[in-house]
């Protein structure tokens, strides 16, 4: 019996740590961990989703598409800073995720872009978002909203989280560290 | 034939010497241009429209230093990034904050209506006011300030912008003081906007 009770917890606690699975296949091919999006300006048509997508299996994927009911259309982007000038290009091939490797999508680098939001994202807000693996199929998460000023999944942010800036390199609110 | 020989390697000589004088020239004007007119070369006239649909010319910022800023609306990181940091920015200067000049100008002038520009900065520090205008106008800014920007297509039709992301520190004057640099820290870039602060203080 107790026997019984320390598997079903194990098994309760195994599931609850597992982020978001492929659906309908049985193995756990691809996780996305810790979503997360910034919530934007008024009037601003275009939001950013971030994560971490780890492969645990042995082959190759790659990250094709994404939707929401949020926005209109969702592209995978990168974003670069080169010789001062901030420039966006689509990934019209997707984004690779190599086997057994990880891919953050995070500020300054990788994005899923939200374009024609039907309402600026809020923080502490929540809202769906599916996204589209060419092998392993669909996979959808639920992405917390954070403040403007994140820079990474956390709860920290906003225009009052200043104080504990970090010595040197500001990501931007609260003393994060970018990149 | 010898003498001729002669006179044609005297001619060579010479024209190298003078490729060589000639380059070293250059070189020095390029480098006093790098020192002083090329700086002084960024900014200058121009005609928009502000967030609420009023006229502004260059006269609109005389007599106060600005932090001008080139971005767009439609832009989902970079823009809202730098907007957030220079909102903190004119936060920590509390008082002083008001003698200066804080401008985002669109480099997409097809989407950012002065309408959607005051909406949109209604979410960053109030100091901050926007500016459009037509393509040619903000085509015109954009080349006085040496700002890069172009568009992107992508495959819903839609494009997005490839834009200069520095904010330019201009003097009383209209002249180029200083930049930031995009995601330069805040005590660096709190140090330009105080020297900024001085340079009106004692003009």
């Amino acid at each position: 019996m107790r026997f019984l009770l320390t598997l079903a917890t194990v098994a309760m606690l195994t599931a609850a740590a597992c982020p978001a699975f492929a659906q309908g296949t049985g193995n756990p091919p691809i996780e996305v961990e810790q979503p997360w999006a910034r919530a934007t300006p008024a009037g601003a048509q275009t939001g950013a989703a971030y994560m971490t997508i780890e492969n645990k299996t042995g082959n190759a994927d790659r990250l094709t598409g994404a939707s929401s009911d949020v926005a209109g259309t969702l592209q995978i982007h990168e974003m670069t800073v080169v010789n001062g000038v901030m420039q966006m290009r689509q990934l019209a091939d997707g984004l690779p995720i190599p086997a057994g490797g990880s891919v953050a999508l995070k500020p300054g680098s990788y994005h899923v872009m939200l374009i024609g939001l039907k309402k600026p994202l809020a923080a502490g807000e929540t809202f769906p978002l599916t996204l589209t693996f060419e092998k392993a199929g669909n996979i959808s998460v639920t992405v917390p909203v954070q403040a403007m000023g994140a820079m990474q999944d956390d709860k920290s942010g906003g225009m009052g989280g200043m104080g504990g800036m970090q010595s040197g390199k500001s990501g931007g609110m609260g003393g994060m560290e970018m990149k | 034939m010898r003498s001729r020989q002669v006179i044609l390697t005297a001619i060579a000589g010479i024209a190298g010497f003078a490729l060589v004088v000639l380059c070293l020239a250059f070189a020095l004007t390029f480098r006093g241009a790098g020192q002083g007119q090329h700086v002084a070369a960024i900014g200058g006239p121009f005609t928009l429209v502000d967030d609420n649909g009023a006229p502004v010319t260059e006269n609109t910022l005389a007599g106060k230093p600005s932090a001008m800023y080139f971005g767009y609306t439609f832009c989902p990181e970079v823009c809202p990034t730098t907007l957030l940091d220079l909102s903190r920015w004119i936060q920590k200067l509390g008082p002083d904050a008001d003698k200066l000049n804080y401008v985002f100008v669109s480099i997409d002038p097809q989407r950012d209506t002065p309408k959607l520009m005051h909406a949109y900065l209604s979410s960053f520090d109030k100091h901050i006011r926007g500016f459009t205008g037509t393509p040619e106008q903000i085509a015109k800014i954009a080349q006085e300030y040496r700002v890069y920007y172009k568009r992107v297509p992508t495959d819903d039709g839609g494009y997005v912008m490839d834009h200069s992301a520095i904010i330019y520190l201009m003097g009383a004057d209209g002249k180029l003081v200083s930049v930031i640099a995009y995601q330069e820290d805040d005590a660096a870039a709190l140090a330009k906007l105080n020297k900024l602060l001085a340079t009106s203080a004692s003009s």
